[in-house]
């Protein structure tokens, strides 16, 4: 298990130009590019952005063995609160944004999470917290996170690789399951999950270790049943996401052997049919340092939009959706099978 | 031959057509149409297909179906349990031929 970033460790992968020239020696599948291109996709270019997400910091209280961030403790780089209004006056200026989509790293422990909050609910727009769960247990300060969710009307977002307590460890950290639940339960005593109170609680399940994700629907009702009938746990949809062959899970996959067998079975699931829905196509996502990208994952290798200005302070806005979206042989983890998305399955 | 059973072999299933297009095209549309959801879910398929694929002892089935299990949402606890069925299977079909040793063995003695 994990205990150190990448970075931390001085390790290769750690940065992302060495992640960009894996990609470019690779030769295990066709260049993603060459692949949309024969179905008419090239240029790649968004709608309308619908999805304000903020990346804001890498610092977390976990450190997850698959993680594309790269988070964990030993992560420093948080967003300002100078940079927040920044993120505040961009998203006044896009009327078409209806979602501000907070993620990390644990968005919770940067000390401008909660201002932050309320200026966005004061905008009307509905905010998604990406909450790992543990965090609001890893502090006194932070117990009290599902009354300040349920007063912002957040929609809560949160991981749980599985309702098995070693898998979802072996992907997260020993301890992490049980603290999992516990925060759960938290959760659903504010009103969390419950149809009857309007308060979203949708988990995400992610697969612990080189192997695509079961299909969403049918794997809803597993969860469902098994977490209510062990730990009496409501929750309303499951978003079942494909890891993408990045940073820490990237480096997984080279280390444990199973790089060539994994990108192949990204490459021969390609689904031309989820290519439309790509949340890239909708989504502007910001950096902790106020730089904008196409989405989480090519934050993460450091490909900023292919705009005149790349940083809330000089964002072109009328050139954004003219712009073509960078894409690499991670994407093939989007288009994979049923498709994969923040929201889960896009077909 | 160094080795008679190479994993990388498994990507070269389809290649079986070879020396028999038909015959193997037929093959893969049938064991296509099997797998699919019917009377029985593609799930449940799955890990019939895992159990089955330890009772032939097919190392190839075995990688195939062990992932394709989890991609299906199985637990390892439910993969073991599916390869106990299995072995229990083959142990009591010795295990009953006990029944014909012993009819024998009667019918030969005084």
């Amino acid at each position: 298990m994990a205990t150190k970033s990448l970075q931390a460790l001085g390790h290769n992968l750690a940065d992302p130009d060495n992640q960009i020239a894996f990609f470019d020696q690779d030769e295990t599948a066709t260049s993603f590019y060459e692949k949309i291109k024969t179905y008419g996709f090239t240029p790649l270019k968004p709608d309308q952005v619908e999805i304000f997400q903020v990346n804001m910091g890498k610092m977390c209280n976990q450190v997850c063995a698959h993680c594309h961030v790269d988070a964990g403790p030993d992560r420093k780089e948080i967003m300002t609160w100078e940079t927040m209004e920044q993120c505040l006056d961009v998203i006044k200026s896009i009327p078409s944004i209806e979602t501000v989509d907070l993620t990390g790293g644990a968005p919770e422990m940067n000390p401008n999470f909660r201002p932050f909050v309320e200026e966005l609910s004061k905008l009307g727009k509905q905010v998604i917290v990406r909450c790992n769960l543990t965090i609001i247990l890893a502090n006194p300060k932070y117990h009290d996170l599902p009354a300040f969710y349920k007063k912002h009307n957040c929609q809560v977002v949160s991981s749980l690789p599985f309702y098995k307590e070693s898998r979802t460890d072996s992907q997260r950290g020993s301890g992490v399951f049980k603290k999992s639940i516990k925060a759960l339960q938290m959760l659903n005593e504010v009103g969390y999950g419950k149809p009857e109170t309007g308060l979203e609680l949708h988990l995400v399940y992610n697969p612990a270790g080189a192997f695509l994700p079961p299909p969403q629907e049918q794997l809803k009702q597993d969860y469902k049943e098994i977490l209510a009938a062990d730990y009496g746990i409501v929750f309303n949809e499951l978003f079942s996401i494909t890891n993408i062959p990045i940073s820490r899970f990237l480096n997984y996959l080279v280390k444990s052997g199973n790089y060539v067998e994994y990108m192949t079975k990204l490459a021969n699931a390609f689904n031309p049919s989820t290519v439309n829905g790509l949340m890239c196509r909708n989504t502007l996502s910001i950096g902790w340092d106020g730089y904008v990208y196409d989405c989480d994952f090519n934050q993460m290798l450091d490909k900023k939009i292919n705009c005149s200005g790349q940083h809330l302070t000089d964002l072109p806005i009328d050139e954004l959706t003219s712009r073509e979206i960078y894409v690499n042989q991670h994407c093939y983890g989007c288009t994979a099978g049923a498709g994969s998305s923040c929201g889960g399955e896009i077909t | 031959m160094s080795n008679y059973y190479d994993s990388k072999d498994l990507a070269k299933f389809g290649e079986i057509t070879t020396h028999q297009k038909e015959m193997g095209e037929k093959f893969f549309d049938w064991y296509g149409e099997v797998f699919k959801d019917s009377a029985l879910s593609a799930k449940e398929k799955s890990i019939i297909a895992l159990a089955v694929s330890h009772a032939v002892q097919c190392p190839y089935c075995i990688d195939a179906y062990t992932t394709d299990a989890y991609e299906k949402g199985f637990s390892k606890e439910q993969m073991m349990e599916a390869v106990h069925v299995a072995g229990a299977i083959r142990g009591g079909a010795s295990l009953v031929h006990g029944v014909q040793m012993m009819n024998k063995a009667e019918k030969i003695s005084m």
